[in-house]
């Protein structure tokens, strides 16, 4: 019933402070409404990939699948899949939380959750433009990086969180 | 294929999106009022030329901060231009796409509170790590 709840709480508190906008910078009140409405076009393709993709898990990935390969203690598959996955998906980050959530409730650990959304990070799409700015050894060195320690990071954020909920 | 499973499948996908749709609106119009009401000049203000309290500011810069990476890139080139380090311009890039506070809220309503507080946490520090380890693999090679 929370859970229900904040999200048409988050909304509303969002919405106050946008109309907020409207009184307190007046004249900055369109360019804020177009901004918004431009992202709402701008996301609504990757609305529909997302959906897609959500269709074709429900479909393929059921919670049987998962927690037979989640039986593999080292699963090098998992991590693998979830740094690729990362690296190509598109977007913005919450785009992808319908997806995660969705695999989550499936019994995905959150290990695979945080290392998919920490390589999210690295964008091979926009790899031309970082080297164009910061140069090619920069841009690769930073990229291997990223994904080396996109690991620990999951692990760390695992551990963490599971503390958290046991206390 | 099964259809009766495909027609489920579309069936839990649909209300699925629909749930967060609410989330969804509150980001973007969160992202539009502070990307408009912020200046860019204000951020390049916030260096100090400490590359230690840079690559933390650079850091928090990048968490606070919402959109296309490619934003960031043209803001790193920016500070690089004006003598901000590259470890914070690093660190600045990196927690722009790994770490978002203003998506805490639907993160934690879809992914757990926890687990969402102590993602951004764990990658606004790694975001500081990945920029000092990052530049010191150039330094030495």
């Amino acid at each position: 019933m929370k859970k229900k709840n904040g999200k048409w709480i988050f909304l509303i508190v969002v919405s106050i402070i946008y109309l907020a906008t409207y009184f307190i910078f007046n004249d900055k009140f369109g360019l804020i409404t177009n901004m918004f409405l431009d992202l709402v076009i701008k996301i609504i393709p990757i609305f529909i990939v997302v959906f897609l993709l959500m269709v074709l898990i429900n479909y393929f990935i059921d919670n049987k699948t998962i927690k037979k390969t989640m039986a593999d203690k080292s699963s090098k598959k998992l991590w693998l899949i979830s740094i690729v996955s990362g690296i190509i998906s598109m977007g913005p980050i919450y785009i992808w939380y319908p997806i995660m959530k969705e695999l989550l409730d499936k019994g995905l650990k959150y290990r695979y959750i945080a290392v998919f959304l920490y390589n999210r990070g690295i964008k091979l799409q926009l790899l031309p433009m970082l080297i164009l700015y910061f140069g090619i050894k920069y841009s690769i060195t930073l990229m291997i990086v990223m994904a080396i320690y996109s690991i620990p990071q999951a692990i760390i954020v695992e551990k963490l969180s599971t503390k958290y909920k046991k206390n | 294929m099964d259809k009766k499973k495909l027609n489920q499948s579309i069936k839990k996908s649909f209300k699925g999106l629909i749930n967060i749709i609410p989330i969804f609106i509150a980001i973007l119009l969160l992202v539009s009022i502070i990307t408009v009401l912020i200046p860019k000049s204000f951020y390049q203000e916030m260096f100090s030329g400490n590359i230690y309290s840079d690559s933390i500011i650079g850091s928090l810069m990048g968490s606070l901060l919402l959109g296309n990476p490619l934003t960031s890139y043209v803001l790193g080139d920016t500070f690089l231009q004006n003598n901000v380090s590259i470890i914070a311009v690093t660190s600045f890039i990196v927690s722009w796409t790994t770490v978002g506070i203003i998506q805490v809220p639907a993160e934690s309503l879809l992914l757990g509170k926890s687990f969402a507080i102590y993602r951004n946490i764990i990658a606004f520090i790694f975001a500081i790590i990945v920029a000092f380890t990052t530049n010191l693999i150039l330094y030495l090679f």
